[in-house]
C-alpha cells in the first residue's frame, strides 16, 4: 500500500481547507478597531468653550468615593422585593435591602434594571462597564485567554486622577487591568464548582479596607450566585443561602458608608433558567443597579421622568461626571440624568452641564472614530453632525442668556446620544469583502478538489500529482509576499496563504483536466440520491429556522437516507432472491456468480432489521437534545444536567444506574466483537488494552459518577475524601484510557500465531492444546477467524518460482485475528477513546453515547449487507470502493451526535464544565481546559471522523457470512476477509483515499454552505445570533474532523506497516 | 393497444382526480364553516373516503386486478378480510414510519393516524385493488423490471409520489411564517394529496413518452 502519497494527499487537502476557512472569518469577524486615545482634564472639547480651564474634572465634584460591589449574574429578578408573595422560589425575595432602601429613603436609593449588551460574558462585560464601549463578536472567544483592556477606562481614569483604587474579588480583573489597582486581592475565577472562595475572601477584607480610610475608589466583585447558577441553576436552595448572604454584605456595608460615598450594586449580567449566561434573550441581559447615597442624591420620584432600563455603557460618563473624572475616550454611554441636580437644587453638577460635557465627550469620540475608520455610513454621519450642531448652537444661546437648560434641548442631547450609540451599534459589526471572497473561492475549490481526487483516486495514487500544485502554491504564495513587502512595505500572510492555496488548486484541477477530459468526471454523478440529501442539508444552513432546529432537521435527513438504501436495493432487484425459473433469459446474460438464495433472504433479514435498529435510535436520540433560545416550547433533555443537580434521591439513583448499565454495555459490546473476531488471544500489549484497561478505565468512570453526585452536604466527615476521589478518579481514567491508546499505536496488531507441528508427526494422539479454554479462543472464533491458508498464499506468491518450498502441503502457522487485523485496532481505539470522551460529558450521556455505538455498529452492518447484496451488480473494477450513501450517513451521524450529546451550535451551549472533570480545583494555564471543552464540544465529530476507514473495512469483516459457500468453489479458499486489502494494496490505498476524500467532501461541503449562509446573510436579523455562531462551530467542527481523519488513517497505515514486518518476520523463519 | 391502454388509464386517473375536487368542493355544501384549513380531519377523511370508493369502483368496472384462482364467496371473503387486515397494518405501519420521522408520539395522535390512513388510501388500497392482498407482489413491483402491465407501472408512479409529497410536505413545518397550512399535519397531508394527482398525471404521460422502452413480460 502506497501511504505517503495517500497522507500527503489528505494533509495537502485539508491545508487548503484551512486557508479557506482562515480567509473567510479573517474577512467576516473583524474586530471594532479601537482608539488608543485617553481623555485628561485639560482636554478642551469643543474649541472656544465657555471653560477656560478644560471640560472635564470641576472643582467640586458630587462625590469623593464610591464603593462599587459587583455580584456576578445578578439577575434583575434576584433584586425584586414582592411582600405579597407567599410562597417565594429560593431566588425570590432574598434581597429585602433593596427595596426597603428604595421605600423609605427614595431620595437616596435607587433600582433599575441594567441592561447588558450581548455577549453576556463576565470579561465582556468587564470591558463594557469600565470602557463604555459596545463589544465585537470575536471578543467571545477571548474568555480564556482574557487580555489587558487598552483602550481608555474607568480604572485608567481614577489611576491618573490619582484616586486609590483598591480591587477585591474574581481574578479576571487582574489580567484585565494589570499594575492599576493602588492595591489588589483577586482571587481563582475560573472554577465555577467552588462557591464560597472568592466570596469569603471578600468578606475577609472588604470592612477592615472601608474602615481603614486607604482608598478612595472599592471595587468588590463577588462570584457565589453566578457560580451557584452553573453548578445549581437559579432555582435551587444554595441559590436562596447565597442571596441571603448577599443581602448581609449590602446592608453592613452600608451601615459602613460615609457622607461622601457613593454605593454601586450591581450585576454584570442576568442568567437563564438554568443557570448560564452568554447569549442575548432577555433573562440573561437584564440585571440590576442599585445605587446609593447616605446623603440625598435623588430629587423625588415622579418629578421626572425616570429611566426603566439603564445600558450598560452609561455607568460610564456617570460614574466619571459625579467623581470629576474625565470620561474615557470611547465612551458612547450616556449620563444617568436623576443623579445630577435640577434647576431647584444645584449642588454640583446640573443636568444639562451634565449632557452638555456628554454629547461633546461622543461627538469628539465620533469625529475621531470616524476620521480613522470608514465604516460609519457617510449619510447618517452627516446627520449626527447636523444634530450636534444644531445642540451646540441652542445651547451657548441659552448659557448666553444665562437661562437654564431647556427640557427640549435636554430631550434632543439625549435622543442624540442614543442615535450615535445605535449607529455605532449597528455598523461595527465590519467586514471585508474581498477576503471574504477569496476565503469562498478557495473553499469551493477544495470542495472541488475532493470531489475530483475522490472520482481520480485509483489514477491519482499510481503517480505523483502533488509535486507540481505545491511547487506552485510555494511560487505564487513567495510572488505575493514579496510583491506586498515591495508595495506596502510589510506582508500580510493571509493574502499569501490565499494565494498559494488558489494557485494550487487551479494547477492541480486544470492538470487532471488536461488528462482526463472526459468519462471519469461525469458531473451527473453528483446527482446521486444520497448526494441530493447532501444538498437538503446545505440548503438547510441557509435559513435561520432551519439552523434553529438543525439536531431535527438532520434526524429527518438520516432517517430518509437509511430507508432509502433498502428501498434502492429493492428498485434494483437485489433485496429478493431472483425468480428461480430463469429459463427465458439467455444463459450468456446470467451472471456467474449468484448468491445463493439462503443467503440473499438472510442477509435481507438482516438488513432490515439494521434498518430497525438505525431508525429506532434516530428516534431514541432525540430525546438527548438541548434547547436553543429561539425554541419557545422546548424542554432540554432530563439527561443533561450532571446528577448531583437531580434533587429527587429516587431519580438520581435511577439515572445513576441507567448511566452505569450503558457503560457496562458500552464497554461489553467492543469486548465481544473482539473477541468474536479472535482479536482477544494474542499476547501483545493492544490485547491488554482490550482486556485490562477498558474494564478499569470503566470501573473508574463508575465510580467517578458516584462519587460527584453524592451531594455534598450528605457525608461531610468525608468530604476530604470525596475531595481526593473527584481529582483520583477521572485522572486514573485518562492515565489508563491514555496509556491503552499510545498501547494501540505501539503494536497495533492482534494477531494470535500458533506454530503447527509438520503434519507427518500430527497423531490422533496429540491431545488439544490446554490453552483453548484458558486464552479464551471460543470454537467458533477459530473457525471463522483462524487463516492458515493466507499465510500460505502469501508464501507461495514470496516463494513465487522456489520449487518444492512448502513440502508438507499443510499449513505450518495459523494466524487468528488476522481477517481483522485491520479494524480491530480502530475499533479498540474509538472504543477507549469514546470512554475518555464521555467522562467529559455528564452522566446521563452515557446513554448517548451507548447509542452512538448501536447506531454506527447498524450503520456499518447496512453498508455491508447491502454491498454484499449488490455485489453481483458491481463491475469489479470498483474494487473496495465506498458508494457515496454510507459516507453522507456517517457524515450525518456525525452532526447528529453532536446534538444528541446536548451540544448545540451556540455560544452559551458550551458545556464549560468539561475543564472540571478531574481538576475540581481549576487550572493554571489555559491550554489544559481549552483542549477538554473542544475535546468534549466536538466529540461526536472525533468519533466518528477517526472511524470513518470502518467504512471500507465492514463489508470485508462481514463477508464470511456470505462468501464462504458460493466463492468456496471458486478459488478454493476460506474467507480471507482483511486480508483480501492486503493482496491487493494498489486498490486498498486508492479505496482509502476515495473514501476520505468523500468524507472529507461531505463536511467540507457543508462548512461551505454555512460560509455561504454567513456571506449572504450578513446583514439578517438573525447573523450574530444565528449564523455566525453556526459558521464558528462548523469550520472549528471541520478543523477537529479532519486532523481525526488524518488520525484514523496514519493508524490504519501503521497497522499496514506492522502487517508488513509481521510476514517478514514470518517468511525466512518458515522457508528455513 | 398501447393507446387504448393509455387512453383507458387517462380516463380512470381523470375519474379519480376529479374525485378529489368533489371531495374538496362538495363538503363545503353539507358542513358548515368548511375549509381545508380549519377542518382538516374533515376534508381527510372526505378526500380518503371519495378516493377511496372510487378507485375500488373503477378497478372493478375495468375488472384490473389480480388473477384469481378459485371463484366461490368463501374464497372472496377471505381475500377482503385479509385486504382489510393488509390496510390496517398499513396504517399502522405508516402510523409508526411518520413518528419515527419525528412527529409528536402522544399529543396529536389522531392527526397523525389520519395522516396515516390517507398515505394507506393512496397507496395500499390502490396496491390491493391493482395486485390483491399479496405482499409478495407488492414488493416486486417496485422493483426496476417488476411492472408487469401499464397498471403497475402507474402504481409505482402514483405511489412514487404521494410518498415523496408526503416528505417534502413536512419541510416548511419548521420555517417561522406562522402560516395556518404549517400545522401539523396539514402540509403533509397537502403534500401528499397533491403528490398523488401529479402522479395521476405524469403515469399515462410519462408512460406515453417511454412506450417504446417499455416492455412487459407477458402474464
Ligand atoms: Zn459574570
Ligand atoms: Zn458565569
Amino acid at each position: 500500500m502506497k501511504r505517503l502519497p495517500v497522507l500527503a494527499l489528505l494533509v495537502w487537502v485539508c491545508a487548503v481547507f484551512y486557508v479557506g476557512i482562515f480567509l473567510f472569518v479573517g474577512g467576516f469577524l473583524l474586530v471594532r478597531l479601537e482608539v488608543n486615545r485617553t481623555s485628561t482634564c485639560a482636554d478642551v472639547l469643543f474649541p472656544g468653550g465657555a471653560e477656560p480651564k478644560g471640560d472635564f474634572c470641576p472643582t467640586e465634584p458630587r462625590f469623593r468615593r464610591v464603593v462599587v460591589l459587583i455580584i456576578d449574574a445578578l439577575k434583575s429578578d434576584f433584586a425584586r422585593y414582592d411582600p405579597a408573595n407567599e410562597a417565594p422560589r429560593p431566588y425570590e425575595n432574598k434581597l429585602p435591602v433593596l427595596n426597603e432602601m428604595v421605600s423609605t429613603q427614595p431620595s437616596r436609593a435607587r433600582l433599575y434594571t441594567f441592561r447588558a449588551d450581548p455577549p453576556t460574558t463576565t470579561m465582556q462585560r468587564i470591558k463594557g462597564f469600565t470602557t463604555g464601549s459596545l463589544p465585537t463578536f470575536i471578543d467571545v472567544g477571548n474568555n480564556f485567554a482574557s487580555s489587558a483592556i487598552l483602550e481608555d477606562n474607568l480604572v485608567h481614569q481614577l489611576g491618573q486622577m490619582g484616586k486609590r483604587v483598591v480591587f477585591m474579588g474574581d481574578d479576571t480583573w487582574m489580567s484585565l487591568f494589570p499594575k492599576k489597582f493602588h492595591r489588589s486581592l483577586p482571587f481563582p475565577s475560573f472554577n465555577v464548582k467552588d462557591l464560597h472562595t472568592v466570596d469569603n475572601g471578600i468578606l475577609q477584607n472588604i470592612y477592615p479596607t472601608m474602615e481603614g480610610g486607604d482608598w478612595d475608589v472599592l471595587i468588590a466583585h463577588f462570584l457565589g450566585v453566578d457560580h451557584c447558577g452553573h453548578r445549581f441553576g437559579p432555582d435551587h436552595p444554595a441559590m436562596a443561602e447565597k442571596l441571603t448572604q448577599m443581602d448581609e454584605v449590602i446592608r453592613a456595608v452600608i451601615g459602613r458608608l460615609g457622607n461622601d460615598t457613593l454605593l454601586v450594586v450591581m450585576g454584570d449580567h442576568g442568567m437563564t433558567d438554568t443557570g448560564d449566561h452568554g447569549g442575548e434573550s432577555q433573562k440573561e441581559t437584564d440585571a440590576a443597579l442599585f445605587l446609593y447615597s447616605p446623603s440625598p442624591l435623588f430629587p423625588n420620584p415622579g418629578s421626572q421622568v425616570e429611566p426603566e432600563v439603564v445600558p450598560q455603557t452609561d455607568l460610564v460618563p456617570t460614574l466619571a461626571l459625579l467623581l470629576g473624572i474625565p470620561i474615557p475616550y470611547s465612551s458612547v454611554g450616556q449620563v444617568l440624568l436623576p443623579l445630577f441636580s435640577t434647576a431647584e437644587s444645584p449642588t454640583g453638577l446640573s443636568q444639562g452641564e451634565a449632557l452638555w460635557i456628554n454629547v461633546r465627550q461622543v461627538n469628539r469620540f465620533l469625529e475621531t472614530y470616524s476620521s480613522m475608520a470608514k465604516d460609519i455610513p457617510p449619510e447618517s454621519l452627516t446627520q449626527l453632525r447636523a444634530e450636534f450642531s444644531r445642540i451646540s448652537s441652542e445651547y451657548l444661546k441659552s448659557v448666553q442668556e444665562g437661562k437654564p437648560v431647556s427640557s427640549e434641548l435636554q430631550v434632543s442631547m439625549q435622543e442624540y446620544l442614543t442615535s450615535v450609540r445605535e449607529t455605532c451599534r449597528a455598523s461595527w459589526a465590519r467586514f471585508n469583502p474581498l477576503k471574504m471572497a477569496v476565503g469562498l473561492s478557495v473553499l469551493a475549490g477544495a470542495c472541488i478538489l475532493c470531489y475530483v481526487l475522490s472520482e481520480l483516486s485509483s489514477v491519482v495514487v499510481s503517480r505523483g500529482v502533488l509535486k507540481v500544485p505545491v511547487v506552485c502554491g510555494v511560487v505564487v504564495g513567495g510572488v505575493v509576499a514579496v510583491g506586498q513587502l515591495a508595495s506596502q512595505g510589510y506582508v500580510e500572510a493571509a493574502w499569501c496563504l490565499g494565494g498559494a492555496a488558489l494557485s494550487s488548486e487551479v494547477s492541480f484541477l486544470w492538470r487532471s483536466r488536461r488528462n482526463h477530459p472526459r468519462g471519469r468526471l461525469a458531473l451527473a454523478r453528483l446527482l446521486a440520491p444520497a448526494l441530493l440529501v447532501l444538498l437538503l442539508r446545505c440548503a438547510s444552513l441557509l435559513s435561520d429556522s432551519y439552523v434553529v432546529s438543525e439536531g431535527r432537521v438532520v434526524t429527518f435527513l438520516l432517517c430518509t437516507l437509511s430507508l432509502y438504501v433498502p428501498l434502492r436495493l429493492n428498485w434494483d432487484g437485489l433485496l429478493l432472491p431472483p425468480p428461480p425459473s430463469d429459463s427465458q433469459k439467455p444463459p450468456g446474460l446470467v451472471p456467474a456468480l449468484t448468491l445463493p438464495p439462503s443467503v440473499v433472504r438472510r442477509e435481507s433479514a438482516t438488513m432490515l432489521v439494521c434498518v430497525g435498529v438505525l431508525v429506532g435510535s434516530l428516534y431514541l436520540s432525540l430525546s438527548f437534545h438541548n434547547c436553543r433560545e429561539e425554541q419557545g416550547a422546548c424542554q432540554p433533555s432530563p439527561f443533561l444536567s450532571p446528577l448531583s443537580r437531580v434533587q429527587d434521591s429516587r431519580l438520581r439513583n435511577l439515572h445513576y444506574v441507567l448511566s452505569l448499565a450503558s457503560l457496562a454495555a458500552w464497554a461489553y459490546l467492543l469486548h465481544r466483537w473482539l473477541r468474536h473476531y479472535g482479536n482477544l488471544n494474542s499476547p501483545g500489549v493492544t490485547v491488554f488494552a482490550a482486556r485490562f484497561l477498558l474494564p478499569l478505565a470503566s470501573i473508574c468512570t463508575g465510580l467517578h459518577w458516584a462519587v460527584s453526585a453524592t451531594p455534598e452536604d450528605s457525608f461531610r466527615n468525608l468530604a476530604d475524601l470525596i475531595g481526593l476521589a473527584q481529582v483520583v478518579l477521572p485522572r486514573a481514567a485518562f492515565a489508563l484510557l491514555g496509556l491503552g491508546l499510545s498501547l494501540v499505536w505501539l503494536d497495533p496488531l492482534t494477531v494470535f500465531l500458533k506454530e503447527r507441528a509438520p503434519l507427518q508427526s500430527r497423531g490422533p494422539s496429540v491431545p488439544p492444546p490446554k490453552y483453548r479454554a484458558s486464552t479464551g479462543i471460543s470454537p467458533q472464533a477459530e473457525l471463522h477467524h483462524l487463516i492458515p491458508q493466507l499465510y500460505q498464499r502469501i508464501r507461495r506468491s514470496l516463494e513465487d518460482g522456489v520449487p518444492g518450498g512448502p513440502e508438507d502441503g499443510g499449513p505450518a502457522v495459523e494466524a487468528y485475528g488476522l481477517g481483522t487485523v485491520y479494524s480491530a485496532p480502530l475499533v479498540l481505539l474509538c472504543g477507549l477513546f469514546g470512554l475518555g470522551l464521555l467522562l467529559l460529558h455528564p452522566e446521563g450521556m452515557a446513554l448517548a453515547f451507548l447509542l452512538l455505538l448501536l447506531e454506527s455498529g447498524a450503520l456499518l452492518h447496512l453498508h455491508a449487507c447491502s454491498t454484499t447484496l449488490s455485489s453481483l451488480q458491481r463491475a469489479p473494477s470498483n474494487g473496495f470502493s465506498v458508494p457515496w450513501a454510507p459516507v453522507v450517513l456517517w457524515s450525518l451521524a456525525a452532526c447528529q451526535f453532536f446534538h444528541t450529546t446536548g451540544h448545540l451550535p451556540t455560544f452559551p451551549s458550551i458545556q464549560w464544565n468539561a475543564a472540571f472533570v478531574g481538576f475540581p480545583q481549576g487550572h493554571t494555564g489555559t491550554l489544559l481546559p481549552a483542549t477538554l471543552v473542544t475535546l468534549n464540544t466536538f466529540s461526536s465529530h472525533i468519533l466518528f471522523a477517526v472511524s470513518c476507514p470502518l467504512l471500507l473495512f465492514w463489508p470485508l469483516v462481514c463477508e464470511i457470512r456470505g462468501w464462504k459457500g458460493s466463492r468456496g468453489g471458486e478459488e478454493g479458499e476460506d474467507a480471507v476477509m482483511e486480508m483480501r486489502l492486503r493482496e491487493n494494496p494498489q486498490q486498498f490505498s486508492s479505496a482509502l483515499l476515495q473514501l476520505m476524500m468523500r468524507y472529507l467532501f461531505v463536511s467540507g461541503v457543508q462548512v461551505f454552505a454555512s460560509v455561504c449562509a454567513a456571506a449572504i446573510l450578513r446583514r439578517h436579523l438573525m447573523v450574530w445570533k444565528v449564523f455566525a455562531p453556526k459558521l464558528m462551530f462548523e469550520a472549528s467542527g471541520f478543523v477537529v474532523s479532519s486532523v481525526s481523519v488524518l488520525v484514523g488513517v496514519s493508524l490504519v497505515m501503521r497497522v499496514d506497516a506492522a502487517v508488513g514486518s509481521l510476514f517478514k518476520k514470518l517468511v525466512p523463519e518458515a522457508s528455513r | 393497444m398501447w393507446d387504448a391502454e393509455i387512453r383507458g388509464m387517462a380516463s380512470a386517473h381523470a375519474i379519480i382526480a376529479s374525485s378529489v375536487f368533489m371531495a374538496t368542493v362538495m363538503p363545503a355544501v353539507l358542513v358548515e364553516k368548511f375549509s381545508v384549513y380549519g377542518t382538516h380531519l374533515v376534508w381527510l377523511y372526505s378526500v380518503a373516503g371519495s378516493v377511496a370508493v372510487v378507485n375500488i369502483a373503477v378497478y372493478w368496472l375495468l375488472g384490473i386486478g389480480p388473477p384469481t384462482k378459485k371463484n366461490t364467496l368463501s374464497y372472496k371473503v377471505s381475500r377482503l378480510i385479509r385486504s382489510c387486515l393488509y390496510f390496517l397494518f398499513s396504517c399502522l405501519f405508516f402510523h409508526t414510519v411518520v413518528v419515527l420521522y419525528g412527529a409528536p408520539l402522544l399529543e396529536s395522535a389522531v392527526e397523525t393516524f389520519s395522516l396515516a390512513v390517507l398515505l394507506s388510501t393512496l397507496t395500499t388500497l390502490r396496491c390491493l385493488c391493482i395486485l390483491g392482498p399479496n405482499v409478495q407482489a407488492w414488493i416486486r413491483v417496485f422493483s426496476r423490471d417488476g411492472a408487469m402491465s401499464v397498471w403497475d407501472t402507474s402504481l409505482q408512479i402514483t405511489t412514487g409520489c404521494s410518498v415523496v409529497g408526503a416528505w417534502l410536505g413536512a419541510f416548511p413545518i419548521p420555517l417561522d411564517w406562522d402560516r395556518p397550512w404549517q400545522v401539523w399535519p396539514i402540509s403533509c397531508t397537502l403534500g401528499a394529496t397533491i403528490g398523488f394527482l401529479t402522479g395521476l398525471v405524469a403515469a399515462p404521460v410519462w408512460i406515453h413518452w417511454h412506450r417504446k422502452q417499455l416492455t412487459y413480460k407477458i402474464k
